[in-house]
């Protein structure tokens, strides 16, 4: 250790739940100093591809429309996750979001209207204007003006815990490693998908091709120091948000345009030709958190989306053109794929589609029967050429594996006892809540609300400790 | 040099593709959902969407893909480049458009020294040696330019003018894809007229401003804006009131200090001093992330001759009944002279093809567009 540095509270991290910790902290009037381990310009964590926020309200408001209320959030959480969650933490974070809207926009934050082709969220989620790194770089303006310390490329690698007291955290800024005691320290430094072997450690050697769709920063050095140092952890290390992305994309960071928006108009394929799933099962959006799972299952943990002329126009635009061909078998052959075997397939499934009237825009009638699996909806058969294929992979959004946290965001420890000074917000604690799938926007709801939770603790701790001393 | 316009528009199209995959930005101007009626993106399109970017710099700041990220996508450098070059494309006659390449401060400032220099020897031989620098009771600007050469030189100067800007103006127009005939469309053109007239896109998407010249939100640039717009419309108004005195009511200048011409003149002025000097000093802040330096001799020389434009005037104004009021007068219409050549190829423009644009808007916005659906 070369040097020390004190603050009244330490927030480790940069992104939604941290910033919003470390201004909730210094309005309360405490010195807050923030580790952000990305550069400058890569701050903000996964918030930085982020574009809205689901919130409960009871009424229309400015920037959402009729209401949404407790019990249906509940009801829509309840089935992502199985029933496996937190119902306290859970209702707690639903009812708390309801006024977020506002403190957010107090602080600089600005709205907008649904993006296109997300008119369903209009209700239920509350788009950034910008998106995420526009929130991103209004919060760390606000935190600046209130004289939140910031440094860069500053990177928390352990901590220590006595007695359940965070005595010191140990960061590494260029080629220094120094120590930070403080007060209070706010952990809200996300998930651990850019850990390549962690993700190994969790998935064995599939995980080696993922696609990381997300910060490259996010290597959980804290959450696993927090777990060595005898916090409790939660949740499954193999659960996370999972999307089908193009397989073109850059191995990190690709964020939102890597997504394929064409599976649930055409049909996708494995490495064999041989399709594995109900493409039509629901709506894109409600069904892309579960396909990066699908294909990570799959041989070679790569599949293709398939489609013909027809949808062209009716998803939107993919950022990596499709591979193009006239017919079946030179497009299977362009992809690599067993021509005969992807002939096959779209021949059984073209015979299986039933008449029906398709409308891409809801749950329409247009099915197959008599495969395996199903296609349910916007079966149309695939014979219009031009033809397209996408190449899919997995590509992780964010882990769920986190510390576990009473409702005020103090960390838990496995002996049963409560850390002293030291709150969890966001990603790291999002386990708590979300065991497992997805409900779109539900992370910003987690880290928003226990962001301003651990601010407010860990301000209010520092000021007794401040008091006492 | 920029770079070949095929590379250009190759840039554009690849960076448009992946801003329409991505959309986070549609709410903040209007070149985004005009983007999302599109899956292609050729010069024309670039062209179209570049002239309706207003360099407010949000997109860039909000953008997740932005350099040193490998997709490296800056909008507003991108567009500001298509911007010129399609200026530079539709500009006639074609030596104008050449101009575009040169216009630089120095060129606009030794023109408009010239101008002034031939009007100056020519009002000596004209009147007499000595006279020039004689003080004229009343102010008589005429005893040094006679007012029937400064009519014809204004007038054939302003008939080329007009024309090419029309000229240009067509040119885009029909090069976007849209008939002649739709330019006439009621419902274009009073979108158009409104959209503009109100500076609705430099409205800063409500209260904050934009991120001009750096990262955080500011009102400025809208404000030096507005005062350079309406200092140029007020400095019109003076002209034309000048004009209808003159022609209408024989009413001949010299005007009153308290007189409308005068009046609107020196309002005019006043903001086409401040206006174009504060736009000077944000540029000269601007993020060069979001800039395109090949625009800035161009944009410099232009906003220099508003201001030397007005301060002349000004300086005329107040030194009128003088001895200095004939090189005054001399060294204010060559800047006026030189101003209104540069006009057709300099960044005057902007507001030219930014009106067709915004044309081009209100009629498609009546057309069906394309529908992802739910995504």
């Amino acid at each position: 250790m070369t040097a020390e540095r004190e603050a009244e509270v330490l927030v480790i991290g940069g992104g939604n739940a941290a910033l919003c910790a470390a201004i909730t902290a210094a309005e309360a009037g405490a010195r807050v100093l923030l580790l952000e381990c990305a550069p400058r310009h890569y701050r903000g964590g996964n918030s930085r591809h982020t574009r809205n926020i689901r919130c409960m309200h009871r009424a229309p408001t400015r920037v959402l429309t009729e209401a949404y209320p407790e019990d249906e959030y509940y009801e829509d959480l309840l089935k992502v996750t199985g029933g496996n969650t937190d119902e306290a933490l859970a209702r707690h974070v639903i009812r708390t979001s309801e006024p977020a809207i506002d403190w957010m926009s107090a602080r600089g934050v600005r709205f907008q209207p649904s993006l296109g082709g997300t008119l369903h969220l209009s209700r239920t989620n509350a788009f950034f204007l910008g998106g995420g790194k526009a929130l991103v770089n209004t919060y760390f303006h606000r935190a600046e003006r209130l004289g939140v310390e910031v440094l860069y490329e500053a990177e928390a690698i352990d901590l220590a815990l006595d007695a359940g007291r965070c005595s010191c955290v140990t960061v590494r800024q260029d080629a220094r490693t120094f120590a930070v005691r403080a007060r209070a320290v706010v952990v809200a430094s996300g998930g651990f998908e850019s850990n390549l072997a962690w993700l190994r450690e969790a998935w064995g050697p599939a995980a080696d091709n993922f696609l990381i769709r997300g910060t490259p920063y996010n290597m959980g050095r804290v959450l696993r120091a927090l777990i060595d140092r005898g916090a409790q952890a939660i949740g499954d290390p193999t659960q996370c948000h999972a999307a089908a992305i193009d397989a073109r994309a850059p191995k990190f960071d690709g964020g939102i345009v890597t997504r394929v928006d064409c599976v649930s108009l055409g049909i996708v394929v494995n490495r064999e030709g041989v399709r594995f799933y109900d493409e039509g099962e629901d709506f894109w959006p409600q069904r892309d958190a579960i396909w990066g799972r699908l294909v990570a299952q799959q041989p070679g943990q790569i599949a293709w989306a398939i489609i013909d002329r027809k949808p062209i126009g009716r998803f939107m635009p993919p950022v990596f053109p499709g591979v193009r061909a006239d017919s079946i078998a030179e497009l299977a052959a362009a992809l690599g794929l067993p021509v005969q075997a992807v002939v096959k397939t779209v021949q059984d499934y073209n015979r299986a589609v039933q008449p029906g009237h398709f409308d891409h825009a809801v749950l329409d009638g247009c099915r197959t029967r008599g495969l395996s699996p199903e296609k349910t909806h916007w079966a149309l058969p695939i014979d219009s050429p031009p033809y397209y294929g996408y190449p899919l992979r997995p590509g992780i959004t964010f882990t769920y594996l986190g510390v576990k946290v009473t409702p005020r965001a103090q960390v838990q420890l496995r002996d049963g006892g409560l850390a002293k000074n030291l709150y969890a917000a966001g990603e790291v604690m999002a386990g708590n809540i979300l065991s497992k799938g997805y409900l779109a926007g539900i992370g910003m709801t987690i880290g928003t609300v226990y962001g301003r939770i651990a601010g407010e603790e860990a301000a209010r701790h520092a000021a007794g400790a401040r008091q006492a001393a | 040099m920029s770079a070949p316009s095929g590379d250009l528009h190759q840039e554009g199209a690849r960076q448009m593709g992946i801003c329409n995959s991505c959309r986070y930005c549609e709410g903040y101007c209007a070149v985004f959902p005009a983007m999302e009626r599109r899956l292609a993106f050729e010069r024309a399109e670039l062209e179209y969407l570049a002239n309706r970017c207003h360099g407010c710099n949000e997109c860039y700041y909000a953008c997740q893909y932005a350099p040193p990220h490998e997709f490296a996508i800056s909008l507003p450098k991108m567009l500001g480049e298509v911007r010129a070059a399609s200026w530079r494309s539709h500009a006639w006659p074609a030596p104008l458009a050449r101009s575009f390449e040169r216009g630089g401060l120095v060129a606009a400032l030794a023109l408009a020294f010239g101008l002034a220099a031939i009007l100056a020897l020519a009002a000596a031989l004209g009147g007499g040696g000595a006279s020039l620098l004689a003080a004229r009771a009343g102010g008589d600007f005429y005893a040094v330019i006679p007012h029937g050469v400064m009519a014809g030189l204004f007038g054939a100067v302003g008939v080329f003018v007009l024309a090419a800007l029309v000229a240009g103006l067509l040119s885009f127009w029909r090069a976007s894809g849209e008939a002649l005939a739709g330019f006439a469309r009621a419902h274009a053109l009073a979108g158009a007229l409104k959209d503009a007239l109100s500076l609705k896109y430099l409205d800063g998407n409500g209260a904050v401003g934009c991120t001009y010249p750096g990262e955080r939100s500011s009102q400025a640039r809208r404000w030096f804006h507005h005062l350079s717009f309406y200092g140029f419309l007020l400095c019109f108004a003076a002209t034309v009131t000048g004009t209808v005195y003159h022609y209408g009511f024989g009413w001949v200048a010299p005007y009153g200090y308290a007189s409308l011409p005068v009046l609107l003149g020196t309002a005019g002025g006043l903001g086409l001093i401040a206006g174009p000097a504060g736009l000077a000093w944000l540029k000269l802040r601007r993020d060069p992330a979001t800039a395109n330096p090949e625009q800035t001799g161009m944009d410099t020389a232009f906003l220099a001759l508003l201001v030397l434009a007005s301060l002349s005037g000004l300086a005329l104004l107040a030194w009128r009944e003088t001895a200095a009021m004939a090189l005054l007068l001399c060294a204010h219409l060559g800047v006026v002279l030189a101003l209104f050549l540069v006009l057709p190829c300099g960044r005057f423009v902007h507001g030219v093809y930014r009106f067709a644009a915004l044309a081009k808007y209100a009629l498609e916005q009546r057309r069906p567009g394309l529908d992802p659906g739910r995504e």
